[in-house]
């Protein structure tokens, strides 16, 4: 019978290599699976790029990654707000590399992936400083820019609920990027709050069918960023 | 010189020309006024790129939920109705087209409806776009609520965008604390005055030629 259960977050990122290009799914604190960056913090491994809205806030989850000297690159839309401050210190040092990405072309780029579409057209950057050096072709009249896909080998994502098959539902505006992310992984690993036997979530209702799922920790009572920050903590 | 309109009052103004039952995504600062406005009998549906179409206002403290937030990362609340999405369908609604007003606020319009709100482009400033080039390309009507000029002064109305652009010739409707501007193929007209303010006054508080009222 197959089930993609492992023991504890740190089994399940063990393997993460010097150098892997990682998803994190979340929009800001909403969807960031903190006890799996933790994790990986713990783990250790360093070069990694990594694909997120943002680059995190305070001193914990992927701010506290990039903080630890882990990150060598991050893909992102909006790398700046009010509460990160550890990314800006290390971009204006020269210390880590950026690619800004519009939103709606990261998500696309992360759907493409995982859909087996290597590149596409989109209006999105037309006319602007980030459409420099991409192939540009006419449709109909209209300027669109050349975009391709993004794939890496692991995507971490938190969860609402998974079964065994890691069939997923997520909580609200939690969801955001990680259906995308988890499609366009060669890993993908999962902290779920509540974990049920097959048949638990309503074929109808599943949001991630279990296809695009590798590994799922069960993390019942997970932290929340905000949380954290508001309370002023760090990690390690 | 006079006030003209408060940050309230301009929302307000732009509030009255979305029609009933648009979606509507609402920028950060004086666009996220629009949603106090609403004119009677109307209802628009509040989309927000992180994935929610239907969102409500913001909760009392005791109310919130950490995993409901909008784009700007405030917490919000989901009206009856409400639908949850992930980021592709989401930018789906707004690059194919089925968006249909975007009130957003701006550092530079041009006369020819380019507009620039995502970065400076000085040295050392870290870029940061989010879904803005991704909003003015898909949107069906781009509006821009703004004050008319810089705290400095400075014009934000202008006949070429010194910052970078986040998208070319987009811009439909401005509404600044002076006026409702226009763009036009023959350039900014203005639409309507401010109580107390005079065309002249919009002239010269504008970076490029304006156009009476017609």
């Amino acid at each position: 019978m197959i089930d993609k259960k492992y023991p504890s977050v740190a089994a399940a990122v063990a393997d993460i290599p010097d150098g892997a290009t990682v998803m994190i799914g979340g929009f800001g604190a909403s969807g960031s699976p903190v006890e799996l960056i933790h994790a990986l913090i713990d783990h250790g491994a360093t070069g990694l790029t990594v694909i997120n809205n943002n680059t995190g806030n305070g001193e914990v989850g992927l701010a506290a990654l990039i903080g630890n000297g882990q990150v060598s690159k991050m893909i992102c839309s909006f790398p700046r707000s009010s509460q990160s401050k550890v990314f800006p210190a290390l971009y204006r040092e020269g210390r880590i590399e950026l690619e800004v990405v519009p939103q709606g072309t990261l998500a696309e780029r992360i759907r493409a992936a995982g859909a087996g579409i290597p590149a596409f057209y989109t209006p999105t950057t037309v006319g602007t400083i980030l459409a420099e050096g991409k192939e540009q072709r006419d449709f109909n009249g209209r300027a669109y820019v050349l975009e391709p896909w993004l794939k890496a080998d692991i995507a971490l994502i938190k969860s609402e609920v998974a079964d065994p098959l890691g069939n997923l539902t997520f909580n609200k505006t939690a969801r955001n990027f990680c259906p995308l992310m988890c499609m366009a992984a060669t890993t993908t690993i999962v902290q779920t709050k509540k974990f049920v036997a097959r048949g638990g979530i309503d074929p109808e209702h599943v949001i991630t069918p279990g296809i695009f799922v590798n590994r799922i920790v069960e993390v019942p009572d997970p932290v929340h960023e905000d949380t954290l920050i508001a309370e002023g903590r760090s990690y390690p | 010189m006079s006030t003209g309109w408060t940050r309230e009052q301009m929302a307000a103004r732009a509030a009255q020309d979305i029609p009933d039952g648009s979606y509507v995504n609402l920028g950060i600062g004086i666009p996220e006024l629009v949603t106090r406005f609403v004119p009677a009998g109307r209802e628009f549906i509040y989309h927000t790129e992180n994935g929610m179409l239907g969102m409500g206002p913001p909760p009392e403290e005791a109310e919130r939920d950490l995993d409901l937030m909008n784009a700007g990362k405030k917490y919000v609340t989901a009206l009856p109705g409400a639908a949850y999405f992930h980021h592709a369908d989401s930018f789906s609604m707004i690059r194919g087209g089925h968006i249909d007003v975007c009130v957003l606020g701006t550092m530079q319009v041009a006369a020819n409806g380019d507009i620039a709100n995502w970065s400076t482009g000085a040295p050392g400033a870290i870029p940061a776009v989010g879904g803005a080039m991704d909003l003015v390309q898909g949107v069906k009507r781009i509006y821009v609520i703004t004050q008319h000029t810089t705290k400095t002064g400075e014009p934000k109305l202008v006949e070429t965008c010194s910052y970078p652009l986040t998208g070319p010739g987009v811009v439909s409707r401005i509404f600044t604390n002076l006026a409702v501007v226009d763009v036009t193929p023959d350039g900014f007209r203005v639409a309507e005055l401010a109580p107390g303010v005079t065309f002249e006054e919009v002239q010269q508080n504008t970076g490029a030629p304006v156009l009476p009222p017609n």
